[in-house]
């Protein structure tokens, strides 16, 4: 059995009294893709980040190819390691491009930070390339850019690094119907031809169809239901997923029946009869 | 549900050019919503569906020529007076806007933020406190919520409490701009669930503005596409799901992600709206469309009935193609 390419287990964080992320434990392959739903504050997040870095846990560990991730990259050489094994893209491409930098000299900007040997030209191009950017776009700034423009930028920038684990939060939630199924049929692209994982965070139980293969789903801070993604949607067994998929608009969707299976979950829990 | 003689919203016509570009950013757009009826709005980003639904408050951007007529119960916004407009806008029409956070001022107690404007129209400070309590336990929140700043509330409860606001003036039409995007599935749904029922209580006319084609194929009675300005078709929303009639709306039915559908690759729509510094000669969906053909590229598209079905209008040259070929592929 080859080690997981990412390993977690046992995460814990607290912002002061609220208990964001409970005892959080999941297992990424080379080359699948992982599904993290749940509704606001449900901890979804918070476990991205503390994959990535950005915020550290109280408890538990990260490990990338067997290897524990440590909470603080200390050191340029360690930072840069530690980039190479997991990269993110945000929910708006607006807030995590700067605003001066080209397509191209990020790109650029990137390679030379972590492969300051390699020639970046005909690596530039391929990214480009990869992520479906012409010239034109490549050379504009952000503000010229569309949405989905700006967010392929985002994923060539990721992908330049050649990182092991992907992390997208949200990464096609700011987007339109039409621009987020190209971004999400670029991402399927990207799995086929690169040995790379996805860590998808998001709300939205129609894009996780699309993109994953494994599915946690969260609800104040705990993991209540895990599973291949088409037997979880297709079969849920928590209550709090079932309400899940429920809400999302179909023919003959009834909003009020949601409301009341709302309250009735929530006074469930208060009783303590799901846990 | 048919619209019925006296609309509270009708759209006839309506050019919107703004200063700097190449086309009208509205072009023809003709819209209905009927009394208590629910009416959604459909398009991508940059389509003019918020510029439509915000002409029937006559709020226009800076700069902008408009043509056509927007009448509300009869009476056009667009050559209203200063004062019958702001009369207009605290009573008869009411807008619910996306982000509720940023439509609320943190400073201000919510109390305030629900009863200045009858105030400022002249009802008594006890008399706007009471219509408030009522509003607020009409979409589910009790008094105490009066005395709380913004940040104290979540996102869903705050979204309560700007659909109570919207209330206040009892407004024939109530204009909802992408209301339940900021929030999660869950809160969506009883977000709708309240409007819906609010809607049935107060006999209100709603127009909802999304960008989510099966969220406004779910609550509405009737629903617009619109594209590049132009509304692309119109129908009952139950016969635009089963039979959409112009190619940009099945492109947009089979690029939706859906958790009951096969995983895998999505029918992505190729290319981006036309650039609004471009003139369009033809059909605006013409570039992006699999069925195109020289016509397309030539003549703009009237939007024409089904003769089988009145109410089912769409602006295609190859809408009987579509319909006998199915929903166009991958381009």
């Amino acid at each position: 059995m080859p080690e997981p390419l990412l390993q977690v287990s046992g995460l814990h964080r607290t912002f002061g009294d609220v208990h964001a992320v409970d005892d959080v434990s999941f297992t990424l392959n080379e080359g699948a893709s992982l599904g993290i739903v749940g509704g606001s504050g449900s901890g979804k997040t918070t476990t991205a980040r503390i994959v990535v870095g950005l915020e550290s846990a109280d408890a538990g560990e990260v490990r990338v190819r067997g290897r524990v991730r440590p909470a603080r990259l200390r050191g340029r050489a360690r930072r840069l390691a530690g980039a190479r094994q997991v990269q993110m893209v945000f929910q708006d491409p607006y807030l995590s491009l700067d605003p001066r930098t080209s397509a191209e000299d990020v790109l650029r900007e990137t390679l030379r930070l972590h492969f300051p040997e390699r020639d970046p030209v005909p690596r530039i191009r391929e990214l480009l390339d990869q992520v479906g950017l012409g010239a034109r776009a490549a050379e504009a700034l952000p503000r010229q850019l569309s949405g989905g423009q700006r967010q392929r930028v985002a994923i060539a920038r990721a992908l330049a690094v050649e990182p092991e684990v992907l992390v997208l939060d949200e990464a096609v939630a700011a987007l339109d119907v039409s621009v987020q199924a190209q971004i999400l049929n670029l991402l399927a692209d990207i799995r086929e031809q690169t040995p790379i994982g996805y860590l998808f965070i998001t709300h939205d139980l129609g894009v996780v169809r699309c993109v994953t293969d494994e599915l946690l789903v969260m609800r104040h801070g705990r993991v209540v239901e895990a599973g291949p993604t088409s037997d979880v949607l297709a079969a849920p067994q928590h209550p709090y997923t079932r309400l899940l998929l429920d809400s999302v608009p179909h023919p003959g969707w009834d909003p009020g029946r949601i409301a009341e299976a709302r309250q009735e979950l929530a006074v469930s829990e208060r009783s303590g009869a799901t846990s | 549900m048919t619209p019925t003689p006296v609309p509270v919203l009708q759209v006839q016509d309506l050019r919107l050019t703004l200063p700097g570009t190449a086309r009208p950013v509205l072009d023809g757009v003709d819209l209905t919503v009927g009394a208590g009826e629910t009416v959604a709005l459909v398009g991508e980003s940059g389509s003019g569906k918020s510029l439509t639904s915000r002409t029937a408050l006559g709020l226009l951007p800076p700069g902008a020529i408009a043509s056509g007529t927007v009448r509300v119960e009869g009476e056009d916004t667009l050559t209203m007076s200063a004062a019958r407009l702001r009369a207009l806008r605290t009573g008869d029409v009411a807008m619910v806007f996306q982000d509720p956070r940023a439509a609320l001022n943190p400073l201000r107690r919510i109390g305030d933020f629900l009863t200045e404007g009858l105030r400022a129209a002249g009802t008594k400070q006890e008399a706007a406190t009471a219509r408030a309590v009522e509003l607020l336990d009409a979409v589910g929140l009790d008094a105490s919520a009066l005395g709380k700043y913004p940040s104290q509330v979540s996102g869903g409860m705050l979204q309560r409490v700007m659909i109570a606001a919207a209330l206040m003036g009892d407004p024939s039409l109530l204009l909802a701009d992408e209301p339940t995007t900021a929030l999660d599935v869950v809160s969506q749904a009883e977000v709708i669930a309240l409007l819906t029922k609010l809607r049935e209580r107060f006999g209100t006319g709603l127009l909802f503005v999304t960008h989510d084609l099966d969220l406004a194929a779910a609550i509405s009675d009737r629903v617009y596409v619109m594209y590049a300005g132009r509304i692309a078709e119109t129908a009952p929303a139950e016969t635009l799901f089963a039979g959409p009639r112009h190619p940009y709306t099945a492109a947009l039915l089979a690029s939706t992600p859906r958790p009951t559908a096969q995983g895998g690759r999505l029918a992505a729509i190729a290319g981006q709206p036309p650039d609004l510094r471009t003139t369009i000669e033809g059909c605006a969906f013409a570039e992006r469309c699999p069925l195109a053909t020289g016509l397309c590229r030539e003549r703009a598209p009237e939007p024409l009935p089904d003769p089988a079905r009145p109410g089912h209008l769409a602006a295609c040259h190859h809408t009987d193609r579509l319909v006998a070929e199915g929903t166009p592929a991958d381009a």
